[in-house]
């Protein structure tokens, strides 16, 4: 992830001034009614004592001054290849950044059959003229103008909340295509703010989407094209204060809003940590998380979100949902927490967490080891999940993604040395017998304090080494923890260049993990060469959660799509074979992705008639006039 | 009912057939034995975990299933997990084979030397043999030959060799295992012994399957087995077993590997080298055993001609593309996959739907020899000849030009007939006659069945020792055998057939009566075709398309019309299946007049071939091939198929109740005495 974020120069500086101009006008604000009067005072209130620290936050209202409008991440970060061909990645943010990637050309021409000569540039601007004009719902305009809550029906604010990261949304927006999009955002500032705005929204039947980081792959975000209300994205962003920290029970008590990267750095200088780090923790939002279901990387130690929840605030449009106390656990009837998490935006909006927090670990040491092959790779891990080891993560790569990793590696950075390199490389490829296109490697990273990881490290490495294992250094491992944020910038390269792709995942008991890695990657590959795509495409798979019970798994499916005059069908139709052959195989719909908009189609399988009339009732009490309208999961 | 469509134009894949190598010239030419020491380095599975013999049976035994079938039997008999174990472990050495190639060379030496007396030509289709190289790298495979002699699995893997194709596992039946030597022999170029039954023997099924499974899965070889189960005596394509196939198509459905290819073989023999064999056996002359010593007494077979093999390697046929749409695969998530079920309907049906579609491939890529219609011609003729008590034949010239009619027909009806076009039709005819001259005779011009040497008997012994049965009996070898040939040809015209006799049959020409007469052959004949279930409208569709288009038929919306050059080729056809009707009336008419109350399933066969003698020697019947035991048990399996006859368990045998009510309309159907309406209403 980016090292620091507050580097940012000139945009920087404007966001704090808008920052503050914002929280002046807020003074100024003059009061509607008694109700809301009292509202924004507390609203104030907790924004000025609570608030254990406000500045240093990344996202700002204008998200687009940092973010690219049609790509990953932040403007100043991409790949490119310069003008010796060379592939390097700018800025400043990350490790890599400003650094010459030498292998990648070779493994782009190798692996997609893709030349430098053949681009597919995005268009560069956003015309704004392009977006359909908004639908305004004038009498809601009135009244939350009167509240004084910031909102836009910019052109640019609008088109930016209307995806997530799909490959068919980025497609759509480097063709400089829109379809329905947000009518207008609001920015709420606190719970009450939303309060307020979900009244309105009842009383003017006004759409609301809920927004958190905008990082969604389910197609969740997207507006749909039949909703003829006003559509209004209500963009949490600016909920992204801590509002207490309570180290006897060790709990935070956070805004919705706030991007993991900002959470864990906040707490971090209190000396503690959420633990919680899913691959996009630089910009989704807790909100996001919990509406979603989402999953961190270092779940062995800290727990997926589910296990990291307390307490939640949810906004319906029948009022405010929460629990009465803070209890580590409860037994009152089905838990409404399950009802909230993985909502997906449907029930409302969630504006306030209390999660766990555990002090910040002494000690982190990083660790690879290569197997001879997938096979014996899984079994390890296997046998570590058995033995209820697992270090803080674990990650097993397959032979296409190692050599992927391999690609990837810098030109010059001590720690970027690659095991391939000298003797290790003639240690493994000769002497081990080791098959270099059979080979795979687990990355891991253990935590807390350091007698333990070092007692731990041990332990797994001895289950490693049953299995074929060769430790294979320190550095492998930070490497490729390491590129877990650089990776999604080289899909906005790959489409520069007719390459385009996306990953997905899944869990399954861990006697179908093999199955199911096998199958899918020869399913996609089948279905690529009968739907005539021109080239192999890359079909890799790697095993990214251990459970007691089963494994939850990656697939990263690419290919070079020159000679096809519909990509993005091409795509979708074969990740759609690529589901249904997980889901045959006995893998689950989503890990941690969500159902969205995407994966509808398969829910009712997935849970039953019962299942589905359940969570329509739900819907249908809480939401009866379906204002929370971005028609996810049903 | 059937539709206006023409009929769906059949898989132009089949239509369009590879041609033929023969793989016998090489060894006329070049050293026997040098061929059999070559290096051979076949293409192997890209999946393939390498893994000997010996380790694979350990891989069994310490399988997931066998595991848990084992604790299985060991709570429920009492007895230790060991001594299951034990017994498992038994199971598998009894059954295993042990693959090597040393003996592969010995056969190749040998079957070579035997191969080039036997054979002319041994004729392969090399564009096959590159398809399954190319399938045996991709998936596991399994190869389905058709199965009409003893020689089908040698000859199998002495193509496999010869071409440098991984050499299969082949599931044989224990009845091998009677001749030790031969046996073992077997086991060492890659059988595997399975006891032919084992009903309810969760152990010996479980060590079985997984064998099968483990083998396939890893790529250790293609598998190979009889979808037919055992030799056609008759040649008609016999219904396919279930069992291997289910176990073979498991992997795939519950997601062990991601696809299977099936390669459908057909092997058609132009002499089948146990002729007369079979024809002794349905008439009820006891098998012989199969032992070591009856093979080698069988050494006069080998100055014989035997004329032409034609083997062709079928499109490959993914498991996959077989199950996409119908089996949903998701069944298996909830239960651990080692755990063994029942197969769910669903995949019953698809398993039994996928073994009609592969047998019909096969039936399909059938060679057909003149032979064939030589044979389909002198047997129509024989029965004219018995009707009219005339023993004339047919004039030479006469069956020349009647078989290059037929041959035209056969040939719009898309048979893979192999007639030599470079040849005058006259001596076509006349070499297909010498080499089967055991069974026909050519005397002044004319050719009739050699049933008048009566048969078996031998030279010098008076004629007046001979009864009329066997003197019968011994005909009927003659005209079974020339039956078993013009079986071969069967399933080119059986639904065409179907609609002629069902024309003959309807009391109307309108479309719809036709449709039910044709129906209610179809499903009467079920157990004796290979039609596949469930699709009665697809075939009514096809048999019209076809006479359609070779001018035989008139379709209008309402009528089915017979042609007036149409009337020659209805004739043939509803004469090609006569014998089959008459053949069931006879065994209807034997059940409700002389099935006794206790009449078993065991006593039945006799019983019907008695009183089938009785009306052939009386005068009443007039086709000898009725007597064969299959057609018998056929008819049988038909009438229990359909409630007419039922199975009582009984003490020790089941017995045979007859409704006889039914029974007797189903005959009267038949026969055209009752219109096909009121039976459908009874019953069907
Ligand atoms: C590169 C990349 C890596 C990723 N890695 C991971 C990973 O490791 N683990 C993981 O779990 N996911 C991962 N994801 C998926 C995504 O980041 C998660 O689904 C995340 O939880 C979404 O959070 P967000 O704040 O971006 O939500 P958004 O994308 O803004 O919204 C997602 C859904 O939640 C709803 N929503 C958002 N905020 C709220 C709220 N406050 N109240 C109610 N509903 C709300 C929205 O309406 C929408 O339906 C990844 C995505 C990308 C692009």
């Amino acid at each position: 992830m980016a090292s620091n974020s507050s580097g940012g120069g000139s945009s920087d500086r404007q966001r704090i001034a808008q920052q503050r101009l914002r929280i002046i006008a807020g003074h100024l604000q003059g009061p509607v009614d008694g109700d809301s009067a009292i509202l924004a005072a507390e609203c104030k209130a907790q924004g000025s004592k609570t608030d254990v620290c406000r500045e240093g936050k990344t996202v700002p209202r204008r998200r687009q001054e940092i973010m690219k409008w049609n790509g990953w991440g932040y403007s100043d970060s991409k790949f490119l290849f310069n003008k010796k061909g060379q592939a390097e990645f700018t800025g400043k943010r990350y490790r890599l950044s400003g650094m010459i990637i030498p292998g990648l050309k070779d493994w782009m021409e190798g692996t997609f059959g893709a030349n430098l000569q053949h681009k597919t540039p995005a268009t560069p601007l956003l015309t704004s003229s392009a977006v359909q004009p908004a639908t305004l719902n004038k009498a809601f305009l009135e009244e939350l103008k009167s509240t004084g809550i910031p909102f836009s029906h910019d052109a640019e604010d609008r088109v930016f909340r209307a995806h997530g990261h799909c490959l068919h949304e980025i497609f759509a927006l480097r063709e400089g295509k829109f379809g329905r999009v947000p009518d207008m955002v609001v920015w709420p500032n606190c719970h009450n703010d939303v309060v307020k705005i979900v009244e309105l929204a009842c009383k003017h039947n006004v759409c609301v989407i809920p927004y958190g980081g905008g990082t969604s792959v389910s197609s969740a975000l997207e507006c749909p094209p039949e909703e003829t209300r006003s559509i209004v994205s209500l963009d949490t962003s600016q909920m992204n204060r801590i509002l207490w920290i309570d180290e006897k029970n060790l709990t935070a008590h956070v805004e919705a809003g706030i991007v993991g990267q900002d959470l864990e750095r906040l707490l971090n200088e209190s000396g503690y940590c959420t633990g919680h780090e899913p691959d996009s923790m630089e910009f989704s939002s807790l909100g996001g998380w919990v509406a979603t279901r989402a999953s961190g990387m270092k779940k062995n130690i800290y727990g997926n979100i589910e296990d990291l929840v307390i307490h939640i605030r949810m906004v319906t449009p029948r009022g405010v949902i929460e629990k009465s106390c803070q209890g580590p656990r409860m037994s009152t009837g089905p838990d409404i927490h399950h009802f909230i998490m993985g909502s997906e935006g449907t029930l409302g909006v969630v504006t306030e967490v209390t999660m766990k927090i555990r002090p910040m670990p002494e000690y982190q040491k990083y660790g690879s080891v290569v197997f001879p092959n997938f096979e014996q790779g899984v079994a390890c891990l296997r046998e570590v999940a058995k033995q209820r080891c697992a270090p803080a993560s674990i990650r097993l790569m397959d032979n296409e993604q190692f050599k992927f990793g391999h690609a990837l590696k810098p030109q010059v950075s001590s720690i970027f040395t690659s095991f391939l390199d000298g003797l290790k490389t003639f240690y493994i490829t000769k002497f081990k017998g080791f098959d270099p296109n059979r080979l795979c490697v687990a990355t891991l990273l253990f935590e807390g304090d350091r007698e333990k990881v070092l007692q731990h490290e041990k332990q797994v490495y001895d289950i490693a080494a049953k299995f074929g294992g060769l430790a294979a250094g320190e550095d492998n491992g930070q490497r490729g923890y390491m590129l877990t944020f650089v990776i999604a910038y080289l899909r906005d390269l790959g489409m520069d260049y007719y390459v385009i792709g996306e990953s997905f995942e899944t869990s399954v008991p861990w006697d179908r993990v093999l199955d199911i890695c096998r199958n899918v990657k020869a399913r996609i590959i089948q279905e690529c060469k009968d739907k005539g795509v021109q080239f192999p495409p890359l079909s890799t798979c790697r095993v990214t959660q251990t459970y007691d019970t089963g494994a939850c798994v990656y697939f990263y499916f690419a290919f070079n799509y020159r000679g096809l005059s519909d990509p993005v069908h091409v795509y979708e139709q074969v990740e759609h074979a690529a589901r249904e052959e997980i889901l045959a195989n006995g893998g689950s719909l989503s890990h941690h992705h969500g159902v969205g908009k995407l994966r509808k189609e398969w829910m009712r399988d997935t849970v039953s008639n019962v299942g589905v009339g359940m969570l329509k009732s739900v819907k249908d009490y809480v939401d009866p006039d379906n204002i929370f309208g971005n028609r996810n999961l049903l | 009912m059937a539709t206006e469509a023409i009929y769906p134009h059949r898989d132009p894949m089949l239509k369009k057939r590879d041609d033929f190598e023969d793989m016998l010239e090489e060894r006329r030419n070049s050293s026997d034995l040098r061929y059999a020491l070559r290096c051979y380095t076949p293409v192997l599975y890209k999946g393939l975990a390498p893994c000997k013999a010996s380790m694979l049976k350990s891989m069994v035994l310490q399988s997931d299933q066998l595991h848990h079938v084992i604790g299985q039997v060991s709570r429920e008999t009492g007895r230790a997990a060991d001594d299951v174990q034990e017994e498992a472990s038994a199971i598998l050495e009894e059954m295993a084979h042990c693959l090597q190639l040393s003996t592969v060379r010995f056969f190749a030496f040998t079957l070579s030397k035997v191969f080039k007396t036997l054979f002319r030509s041994i004729c392969v289709n090399e564009e096959g043999i590159q398809r399954l190289q190319q399938a045996i790298q991709e998936h596991p495979v399994v190869l389905l030959p058709s199965h009409r002699s003893y020689m089908d699995f040698l000859l199998m893997s002495y193509i496999l060799y010869t071409y440098d194709i991984a050499l299969p596992v082949i599931a044989a039946g224990m009845d091998f295992m009677g001749m030790k030597f031969v046996g073992e022999m077997l086991r060492m170029s890659g059988a595997f012994f399975i006891r032919r039954s084992f009903g309810g023997d969760k152990l010996y099924w479980s060590v079985f399957s997984e064998y099968v499974k483990t083998m396939l899965k890893n790529g250790f070889a293609p598998v190979e087995f009889f979808l037919e189960g055992t030799r056609s005596r008759t040649s008609k394509s016999l219904t396919p077993k279930l069992g291997l196939l289910n176990i073979v198509m498991d992997p795939y459905l519950k997601g062990e590997v991601y696809d299977i290819n099936v390669v459908p073989v057909s092997i058609s023999y132009e002499r089948i080298l146990e002729e007369a064999l079979y024809a002794r056996e349905m008439l009820g002359v006891p098998k012989p055993k199969e032992s070591t010593s009856g093979l080698f007494k069988a050494r006069k077979v080998l100055s014989e001609d035997y004329g032409s093999i034609h083997v062709y390697f079928g499109q490959p046929v993914s498991v996959r593309s077989l199950a996409q749409g119908r089996v949903n695969r998701c069944q298996f998530n909830l239960v651990p996959r080692h755990i063994p079920r029942r197969p769910s309907e669903e995949i019953q049906s698809f398993v039994n739907d996928s073994a009609y579609r592969l047998v019909r491939a096969q039936e399909e890529n059938m060679v057909l020899k003149p032979w064939v219609l030589l044979a389909s011609l002198l047997l129509q003729n024989h029965h004219q000849d018995q009707t009219a008590g005339q023993k004339r034949g047919m004039v030479l010239e006469e069956l020349t030009a009647q078989a290059v009619w037929l041959r035209d027909m056969f040939r719009e009806y898309g048979a893979f007939l192999h007639w030599p076009d470079h040849v005058p039709p006259s001596e076509v005819v006349s070499s297909s006659l010498s080499l089967h001259r055991g069974l026909v005779r050519v005397c002044e011009g004319r050719v009739q069945l050699a049933v008048e040497q009566g048969g078996q008997v031998k030279p010098g012994e008076p004629h007046s020792t001979v009864t009329p049965e066997e003197e019968l009996l011994s005909q009927a070898v003659i005209v079974l055998s020339c039956a078993s040939y013009r079986n071969q040809g069967l399933h080119v015209f059986l639904r065409p057939a179907l609609l002629a006799s069902a024309i003959n049959a309807a009391s109307s020409n309108l479309k719809q009566e036709v449709f039910n007469s044709f129906s209610f052959l179809r499903n009467m004949f079920s157990n004796e075709f290979i039609l596949c279930p469930g699709a009665t409208v697809q075939d009514f569709e096809e048999a019209c398309y076809l006479l359609v288009k070779t001018g035989a038929l008139q379709v209008t919306q309402q009528e089915l019309l017979v042609t007036e050059r149409g009337q020659r080729t209805v004739a043939f056809l509803t004469s090609m299946l006569d014998p089959f009707l008459q053949g069931y009336q006879v065994v209807c008419r034997f059940l409700c007049e002389e099935a006794t109350e206790n009449l078993t399933e065991k006593q039945f066969v006799p019983a019907v071939r008695k009183f089938i003698i009785k009306h052939l020697l009386a005068g009443r019947l007039r086709y000898t091939e009725v007597l064969s035991s299959d057609l018998q048990k056929n008819s049988l399996a038909a009438l229990l198929r359909l409630g007419a006859v039922q199975k009582i368990k009984a003490a020790e045998q089941g017995t045979l109740k007859v409704n006889k009510v039914m029974v007797n309309s189903l005959e009267d159907t038949l026969g055209g005495r009752l219109p096909t309406q009121k039976a459908v209403g009874a019953r069907l």
